[in-house]
């Protein structure tokens, strides 16, 4: 047996231990998370090491329910002191705390059959990645960045390459008998260079691959390349007038708004009437052609878990389903607010209530590739950057920071910078005129190419 | 003050111990090595629907070593604080150094720290009824405000952070930082329309500060107001035009637009837009912008920064010229300028980096009501969400969440959230009034860098600038 095993063994006792001397405290029920991670991560900058970062952690949340006449009173602790005193103040605190909180009628676990873990081989963990040498693991982030550099004359400088590794261990146990535990591992390679333009201006950009298997990572050569290309696109970038046109978000920015659609479909957002899908399940929200989904069961996927973070299993969920708003997704609570039943989308910090937390969440592939959602778009922005937060739930107003290359006659004609689009998130997703066929899942959230009409694109 | 007897007396760090480590740190060489302990010990309180949801409370602690050799960064952390751990900490941070042991410098020098912030001696789990009753406070002010008020959370949270540093340069010091803040969400509804509002505040304070005016009723007053006048907001308008940003959290533009770019790391690096612009005008001749880390109570405010240094006022911009960057030690020692003590870290499990404390410009000698009156057509923001910029471009975004469109010197209509955008080292230039009504924010700010988030301050007087790009929908 492996040493992450017996450590497995070891704390999921340790959690349901945890749980018993909670309910012995005069708790109804109780929830204990752990976590246990080991980290490494290295910068390489114009060749040299920059920074070597190695180190693991761990730390324990409780949550405690104290039956009331009317429902639960609630709290949580966390800590990072695993002594028998320790986990002594972590209970008591707890139950201490509980006594203060006002009954809520909603709060309560799970039904008893709800709970439960996906059976099988999930391959979210793969011991390769801690397998290269540290030396090794330096050189990759070294090829990275050398191969960045290689590629143009224009590119003076870089922000670093970087290679990083981490494995994760997240056992859970509730009062309910539920006791799961499961490990990951990730490890990723990226390079930023910076390029100069003729008009002086500097430019970065990035690229990166992250896997949960090192021999599933893309070449360093490959980002490095990569990187370069991206960021001498940008080189020389304009403004362009204020004007209304057709935007293509890339599949980098497209993520961001599949996202925004998870979180106006959170039922949190949704009981409290602070989200513009709140009480429209069965109509039509987005263009036909739209199809959202999240889906915690792909094997290896980054948004991958055997059980959510309330100890339910993980599912795939049809969120948006030819532009019709099939289902919110929920945790116990929301799903109790709204009459429903959890669709298994907890998360948790260590402390703290569970919130909702996406698995592997994307739109669905459409028939266009790429190129020829460019070439239907006689004048528009392409978009590959957005910045700032700008996104209203409440209301839909959607305004960012955006850069790109601008489209001309149906191809990219000059980099642009320093506009902001905007509109209605309701009406952006209803204008969804093309998908592309390019869905890659790069982390948990993907998204094809969009071609999305009638917003405003304000500049000079 | 003695903050260090917390750690010496509960994980019995000795002197001695902190001399062991820091010589094992150096024993494959390197120029410098630090220690960081930290212990939080926070508690946060969540009031939604009337009802008290949530109550936590946690405690971590840990340590970081550091070394540094020439530009080269080894680290390591551990939340077990026995000796042991912290030696294999100290053995993992040294591989970054190859060659002959160095020896520390024998003995501490205790760094010299002012009393910015009270020092509470207790645990701060001894009120929690009164940090209840101030969510309960807001909550009832809010739905008070109007009865369109239909969602209030309201929320307290603090945190009491003992830290201390000891250095093989011959640093110690040692801190206990408290940071406490309130924040109102509310939502208002008429008809269809549904509107946010957001108002929150606090500092380097303890729950009294909360029972003066900056208390429940005034953020719960200031949400609801806020979601009140967006319910019948018009869209924003879209291009190039005049903006007057008015007093206090409208700073953030200073530190998206210029204080990232003046971080020292980026400076030594040359990726920042601003490299090499140190004595050249990067603003107009009315602003001058400063960072300082020693204003009592606030939210940005240190005694000390994370690698033991003394904090300062620092002058960015004079009088429209670049005077300086914000550094910690590695790009003081690097780039042969002062530490201006900088050096901040999210948490012992990172590595410290030049961060802002409180950023804000001067009050100038303008009227607030005659800058107003002086636009013809534009925007008057007075309240933003978040900023973020690309340092290396220059490009920044700030989102407003409250203003209103300026109309033959009259401020009219309430608009709808939009983005502004605007490029660093450009955009100060187009400021034409400075107002005589500096205002620091109420202490709500959190800037992330790298993954690492540190509370901070910002401010502004009210401020003209001639262009400015607005990203609404309308004309």
């Amino acid at each position: 047996m492996t040493a992450a095993a017996i450590s497995g063994i070891r704390l999921s006792q340790l959690a349901a231990d945890i749980v018993a001397r909670a309910l012995r405290a005069g708790a109804s029920d109780a929830e204990v998370t752990i976590r246990e991670g080991d980290e490494f991560s290295t910068t390489v900058r114009l060749g040299e090491v920059e920074t070597l970062k190695e180190s693991g952690s761990r730390g324990v949340g409780l949550r405690v329910l104290l039956q009331a006449d009317n429902g639960f009173r609630v709290a949580s602790t966390s800590s990072s002191d695993f002594t028998p005193e320790g986990i002594e103040h972590l209970v008591l605190g707890a139950i201490a705390l509980a006594r203060v909180a006002s009954v809520d009628p909603f709060a309560g676990l799970g039904e008893n059959a709800e709970f439960g873990q996906l059976s099988g081989d999930l391959a979210l963990y793969h011991e390769d990645v801690y397998s290269l040498p540290t030396e090794e693991r330096i050189a990759w982030a070294r090829r990275a960045e050398a191969a960045a550099m290689a590629v143009d004359t224009r590119i003076i400088n870089s922000d670093g390459a970087s290679f990083d590794a981490a494995t994760g261990r997240r056992v859970f146990a509730n009062s309910r008998d539920f006791v799961g535990e499961y490990t990951s591992s990730y490890c990723s390679i990226a390079a930023s260079p910076i390029a100069q333009g003729a008009n002086g201006e500097m430019q970065r950009d990035y690229w990166w691959s992250q896997a949960r298997a090192f021999r599933d990572l893309e070449s360093p050569e490959s980002i490095g390349r990569e990187a370069a290309r991206r960021t001498l696109r940008m080189l020389d970038a304009r403004r362009v007038s204020t004007q209304q046109a057709p935007v293509i978000f890339s599949p980098e920015v497209a993520r961001g708004l599949v996202g925004a659609i998870f979180d106006a479909a959170a039922g949190d957002a949704v009981y409290r009437g602070a989200s513009i899908l709140a009480g429209k399940i069965g109509e039509t929200v987005a263009a036909t052609s739209v199809t959202v989904v999240d889906d915690g069961t792909l094997p290896g996927g980054f948004g991958t878990s055997p059980f959510d973070a309330e100890g339910l299993p993980s599912r795939r969920t049809v969120i948006v389903e030819n532009g019709v708003l099939r289902s919110y997704v929920l945790n116990v609570y929301a799903a109790r607010k709204l009459g429903l039943k959890s669709t298994g989308n907890a998360g948790r910090g260590l402390a703290g209530n569970p919130f909702l937390d996406a698995g592997n969440l994307f739109l669905e592939a459409g028939q266009q590739s790429p190129d020829e959602i460019l070439r239907g778009v006689e004048r528009g922005l392409y978009v590959t950057r957005l910045m700032g937060q700008g996104v209203n739930l409440v209301t839909g107003d959607y305004s960012r920071g955006a850069a790109g290359l601008w489209i001309d006659n149906g191809a990219f004609a000059y980099p642009v910078q320093e506009v902001t689009i905007a509109g209605n998130l309701m009406e952006m997703l209803r204008n969804i005129t093309a998908i592309g066929s390019d869905l890659v899942f790069r982390s948990a959230t993907a998204a094809p190419t969009l071609r999305i009409d009638g917003m405003t694109i304000a500049g000079e | 003050m003695d903050h260090k007897r917390y750690f010496f007396e509960k994980f019995g760090i000795t002197e001695r111990l902190l001399e062991r480590c820091l010589g094992e740190a150096l024993s494959a060489g390197g120029d410098y090595a630090d220690l960081y302990f930290e212990s939080v010990a926070a508690t946060s309180l969540g009031l939604d629907e009337s009802i008290l949801k949530s109550a936590s409370q946690g405690v971590s602690a840990g340590c970081g070593v550091r070394v540094v050799s020439g530009e080269r960064t080894g680290y390591a952390y551990t939340d077990d604080l026995s000796a042991d751990r912290l030696l294999r900490a100290a053995r993992t941070a040294a591989l970054i150094a190859s060659g002959p042991a160095k020896q520390p410098v024998q003995g501490f020098t205790e760094t010299s720290t002012p009393n910015l912030y009270p020092a509470p001696a207790a645990e701060l789990d001894t009120d929690l009824s009164a940090k209840l009753d101030l969510v309960m406070r807001a909550d009832r002010a809010a739905r008070r405000y109007d009865r369109r008020i239909t969602q209030v959370r309201a929320s307290y949270a603090d945190e009491l952070r003992r830290i201390l540093i000891a250095a093989s340069d011959g640093t110690f010091a040692s801190d206990t930082q408290p940071l406490a803040r309130m924040s109102v969400f509310v939502l208002a509804k008429d008809g269809e329309r549904t509107a946010r509002g957001t108002s929150g505040g606090g500092g380097r304070v303890e729950i009294g500060y909360f029972t003066g005016a900056k208390g429940p009723e005034f953020f719960a007053t200031e949400a609801a107001r806020t979601a009140v006048l967006q319910l019948g907001a018009v869209p924003a308008p879209a291009g190039e035009m005049e903006v007057v940003l008015g007093p206090g959290w409208p700073g953030v533009l200073l530190h998206e637009a210029v204080g990232h770019g003046l971080e020292a790391d980026f400076n030594r690096k040359k990726t920042s837009a601003f490299a090499g612009l140190i004595g050249r005008s990067v603003a107009s001749s009315k602003v001058t912008v400063v960072d300082n880390g020693r204003m009592p109570s606030r939210r940005g405010s240190l005694n000390v920064d994370d690698e033991g240094s003394e904090t300062q006022e620092t002058v960015l911009i004079e009088n429209g010229i670049l005077r300086g960057y914000m550094s910690d030690k590695l790009s003081a020692r690097l780039m042969g300028i002062p530490s201006t003590g900088n050096g901040r870290r999210e948490s012992y499990q990172q590595i410290p980096m030049p961060r802002m404390t409180n950023t804000y410009m001067l009050a100038g000698e303008d009227d607030p009501e005659d800058i107003l009156r002086s636009v013809k057509r534009g925007l008057y923001a007075v309240n933003f969400g978040g900023g973020q910029v690309d340092i290396t471009s220059g490009k920044f975004v700030f989102s407003a969440s409250e203003a209103y469109l300026i109309e033959d010197g009259k401020v009219t209509a309430p608009v709808r959230d939009a983005t502004l955008i605007g490029n660093g080292p450009e955009s100060l230039k187009h400021v034409s009034m400075v107002g005589n009504d500096l205002a620091l924010d109420e202490g709500i700010g959190t800037c992330g860098k790298d993954g690492q988030s540190v509370p901070v301050g910002v401010g502004m007087p009210t401020v003209k600038l001639d262009r400015m790009t607005v990203g609404g929908t309308g004309r």
